[in-house]
């Protein structure tokens, strides 16, 4: 076969506030670019096809499957990935917190996808019931927890978020 | 797990679209949600030549309830749908249906307008559409033309669309004043494709029971439907009991004929088996959750108690 040379597009993106631009051919998965040429490794790729969850990112602010979107179709969108879940000063932000806390994870394979969706979810619902923590999780597949602790990480995360809204400094309190 | 190449296309409008679709036919494939078509692409059972990216277009993401239907445009995704108020008002199953197709994230990004004329035949939204005698407007450099859900599906991932033509827009009827519906299924797993799954839609007028529909997923190449009204009330003049008068409802101790309904549906469904389920256990399945939508679109009549099908 003779090698061709495949046209690429130059894809410009905004990802946890950082402007990122990188030429890719058309059929680059978004999780792929996030990786290979960004060198965003904290999403992960588990199946591939849209089942497992792990490579789930925000899109505007909206949970979605990188490995179900073509990098050029999110040109010019704003994109947060799980090292975009942190504080502003680079801590843990309240779902990895509370992960932490609620022994949500074990080899953590799967905790990106689980912290993308958690903290999109909390912003529209700062009180779920154990059934809505339930149900937030049902798209994400983890093999080491057994799910319990995750569960328990959702209300933990939910109780930490809104713990740091109503506190907005030391000397409020 | 890779796609193979193909060109690619961002028109901005719809002529640019529909140019580009008239220049490629056969070789072009449609992007909207991309939430079915990616894993094809992914897995290589799908290599267009080119790939039609519509989400530049932005006027399609329309959600409209009018008087007469439910419009849903090309980019609306489903989650855009499922929040519309005015579209739950005007057309509960929409809402009902919605909550079942896959997990929320996807449905973040897979459009319902997609999801029908992907015509996957475990899908939920070809079988709410042929359910509801809904219509898909599609266009094409030649002009638009309407299809009637009956004549959408051919088959398996096979819809009537012309390789030149784009579905610009899906219109669910709007539920009349006595109709109320209930959708359930059966997954394997929460957010998984039903191994069978049932809309059912019945209408009540001046207290009798005039109508009872049901349509199917899974249970054969394209959406089915029955008509379950003989079924459920022995008769096609609609409840025995009910009060021509026009006084409501039917008396308090009539009951459907749920094991004449279970027996109907049986009959009349031929499913096929395969890696999930056998046909005998997909066939038993369908009769089992059309009583069971049946009960939850009747209940307020029947004054049982409310059932999780009914959102």
């Amino acid at each position: 076969m003779t090698p061709t040379t495949e046209l690429t597009h130059a894809v410009r993106v905004r990802v946890n506030g950082v402007p990122y631009e990188a030429a890719v051919p058309a059929r680059r998965l978004l999780s792929d670019f996030l990786r290979h040429d960004l060198g965003l490794t904290g999403t992960h790729v588990g199946c591939e096809h849209g089942v497992c969850g792990c490579c789930t990112v925000l899109l505007d602010g909206a949970p979605v499957r990188s490995c179900l979107l073509l990098a050029v179709t999110v040109a010019g969108h704003e994109l947060t990935t799980a090292e975009g879940c942190t504080e502003a000063d680079g801590s843990l932000g309240p779902v990895q917190q509370a992960f932490r806390e609620c022994h949500g994870l074990q080899c953590g394979f799967c905790t990106p996808g689980f912290v993308t969706t958690i903290t999109a979810f909390l912003a529209d619902n700062p009180e779920p019931t154990e059934d809505e923590a339930v149900g937030v999780i049902a798209g994400n597949l983890c093999r080491c927890t057994g799910y319990q602790n995750i569960v328990r990480s959702v209300l933990r995360a939910a109780e930490l978020t809104r713990d740091r809204n109503r506190s907005p400094g030391p000397e409020d309190a | 797990m890779k796609p193979a190449p193909f060109v690619y296309h961002a028109p901005e409008t719809l002529d640019e679209a529909l140019a580009v679709l008239a220049d490629v036919g056969q070789d072009g494939k449609v992007l909207a949600g991309g939430q079915s078509l990616v894993p094809l692409l992914s897995m290589r059972l799908a290599s267009p030549a080119h790939v039609i990216d519509i989400n530049k277009i932005t006027e399609l993401g329309f959600v409209h309830a009018d008087a007469a239907a439910v419009r849903v445009g090309a980019l609306a995704r489903h989650a855009a749908v499922e929040r519309h108020a005015a579209a739950a008002r005007a057309q509960p199953l929409l809402r009902q249906a919605l909550q079942h197709v896959a997990h929320p994230v996807i449905r973040n990004r897979g459009t319902t307008v997609g999801s029908i004329v992907h015509a996957d035949p475990a899908g939920e939204m070809p079988a709410v559409l042929a359910l509801l005698g809904g219509e898909v407007e599609v266009a094409s450099r030649s002009g638009r033309r309407v299809i009637a859900a009956a004549d959408l599906f051919l088959g398996p991932l096979e819809s009537s669309l012309r390789p030149d033509e784009l579905a610009v827009e899906a219109r669910f009827p709007v539920a009349g004043a006595g109709e109320r519906s209930a959708f359930v299924e059966l997954a394997r797993r929460h957010g998984d494709y039903a191994v069978c799954g049932v809309a059912v839609v019945i209408n009540r007028v001046a207290g009798r029971l005039v109508a009872a529909r049901a349509g199917y997923l899974s249970v054969a190449g394209t959406p089915v439907l029955l008509d379950l009204l003989e079924a459920l009330t022995g008769t096609s003049a609609g409840t025995p009991d009910g009060t021509p008068d026009g006084t409501p409802d039917w008396t308090p101790d009539w009951t459907p004929d749920w094991t004449g309904v279970d027996a109907y549906v049986q009959a009349h469904l031929d499913p096929d088996g395969d890696i999930h389920a056998t046909a005998a256990y997909r066939r038993h399945l369908a009769g089992a959750l059309t009583t069971r939508a049946l009960r939850a679109a009747l209940q307020p009549a029947l004054g049982e108690a409310p059932d999780e099908a009914v959102a």
